[in-house]
């Protein structure tokens, strides 16, 4: 067998280095192959990643709170708190007075599916490329969570499980390039799937310029997909414009994905069926006294 | 072992090859997958950056052995991947390029200039982007665009971070 001259050596390495990754690459799903290599990389890296989210957050604290308008910041903090309280009395006022199911369903949601377990999570790290939309929460398998479950935050849908390693999982955001979920308009009940672009803003799909989308217009799940339950919001549009053959239509996350820090996985994969006030036996009347999720470990 | 030294052969052997103290290129490896995993969460603008290829450009330059640039960048594309939701290989084959190109480059001419830092890593960028979408379109079939805007700001403000990144990484040079 003819040698091979030392000036092509690394040529010849760098072509079978390429083709074993190609030949990897073509046969590789990721439901199965390559999960022990990424539990080792992720459960190597974890550990590292909660100390890092861990003292992020102490030195973001100390700076917030010694550094930067201490008292501002704590009243700051406070009056957000007032605030969304509010935001939820004034959302529960508005559905009792409109009586409309689907603004009950969504404010009781946590109530009317007291049998949905739901499990509070830490973001402790992002994606390792900018080309996707993904992060790690502190809470895996040992925890109860399992792919394909929902991901949200009470301001509305995060994204899904994809992967659960033991002691950590990985979420693809609904800003991903490859994230959907089915979802419809609040007003006119039109179902349509929404998707990630890879940019901040989402992407109201197949929608038909002879449908009226008007800007504004609330988005919310619709439980088609059998992942996330229905009458989630998802979002709300910005910008509609025409296009051949569908809408253009923009639409602004309702969660704020780019800046996660805690989220609630909802650790069932079966299909959600949020109950009706009527269903559940509640007064339309009745004040609606969510539960706590469990609180993430620090 | 990567930090050990060798000799150029030939016309190139006039160019410095570097070495570095003892588990330098493992460590700055596993702080730029770290950072890179990290920093987004605070500050998700800075999901832009692409450490762990910046880190792959500047050991391939220095060290300027081919084998053992391309072999570098196949771990840290690896790496990368097994921290992404792409499939395993994706960043390897593209990281493995760059670290052969790299270090073939390096081989030949003399990067040390933060100019030459500067255009290398908006070349090596492009390429990597390139490798990157042409994966996607050939083995994987998904559509991908070859270039936008928000691309050519990346390769710039990579390029710009590249800059005061390899100053930092030389201190971690073996004196010669």
């Amino acid at each position: 067998m003819a040698a091979i001259p030392s000036r092509h050596k690394s040529l010849v390495l760098l072509a079978g280095v390429v083709l074993i990754q190609v030949l990897f690459l073509a046969v590789q799903k990721r439901d199965s192959q390559g999960r022990l290599i990424r539990s080792w990389t992720v459960g190597a890296i974890s550990p590292f990643e909660r100390s890092g989210a861990w003292g992020f957050g102490r030195v973001r604290d100390v700076w917030r709170h010694y550094f930067a308008l201490q008292n501002t910041t704590r009243d700051n903090e406070e009056l957000l708190r007032e605030n969304n309280a509010l935001k939820l009395q004034l959302s529960q006022l508005e559905s009792k007075a409109a009586e409309a199911d689907r603004l009950a369903a969504l404010l009781n949601f946590r109530r009317l599916n007291r049998d949905v377990p739901m499990l509070g999570a830490r973001v402790i790290g992002a994606s390792a490329d900018a080309g996707s939309a993904t992060v790690f929460v502190d809470r895996g398998e040992r925890d109860g969570i399992r792919r394909n479950m929902a991901v949200i935050t009470p301001d509305g849908v995060v994204g899904k499980v994809i992967e659960a390693f033991s002691g950590s999982a990985q979420v693809l955001l609904l800003t991903d390039k490859d994230s959907g979920v089915g979802a419809m308009l609040a007003g006119s009940r039109i179902q349509k799937p929404v998707g990630g672009t890879g940019e901040p803003l989402l992407l109201l799909k197949y929608v038909t310029n002879d449908d009226t989308v008007n800007v504004g217009e609330r988005v919310v799940t619709s439980g088609m997909d059998r992942i996330f339950p229905k009458d989630l919001p998802v979002g709300t549009i910005t910008e509609v414009k025409p296009g051949n053959p569908f809408k253009q239509i923009r639409v602004r996350p309702a969660a704020n994905l780019e800046r996660l820090e805690e989220v609630l996985v909802l650790l069932t994969l079966h299909p959600l069926e949020v109950q009706k006030p009527a269903e559940a036996g509640i007064e339309a009347g009745e004040k609606s006294a969510p539960e706590q999720p469990q609180v993430p470990k620090s | 072992m990567m930090n050990d030294t060798f000799d150029l052969a030939g016309a190139e052997s006039h160019i410095e090859v570097h070495k570095f103290r003892g588990g330098a290129i493992v460590l700055a490896t596993g702080l730029a997958l770290l950072v890179q995993a990290l920093i987004p969460i605070y500050f998700p603008k800075a999901g832009i950056l692409d450490l762990p290829l910046l880190i792959t450009i500047y050991f391939a330059l220095s060290r300027r052995n081919p084998s053992t640039g391309l072999l570098l960048g196949t771990m840290i594309g690896l790496l990368q991947d097994s921290l992404s939701k792409v499939p395993l290989g994706f960043y390897g084959i593209a990281k493995t390029i760059i670290g052969y190109i790299a270090s073939s480059i390096g081989a030949r001419l003399d990067t040390e200039h933060p100019a030459a830092r500067f255009a290398l890593t908006v070349l090596f960028f492009v390429v990597h982007q390139g490798v990157t979408v042409l994966i996607k379109r050939l083995l994987l079939a998904q559509p991908e665009v070859w270039f936008t805007l928000r691309l050519g700001i990346a390769a710039g403000v990579n390029a710009i971070v590249a800059v005061f990144l390899f100053l930092l990484l030389d201190r971690l040079r073996r004196p010669s």
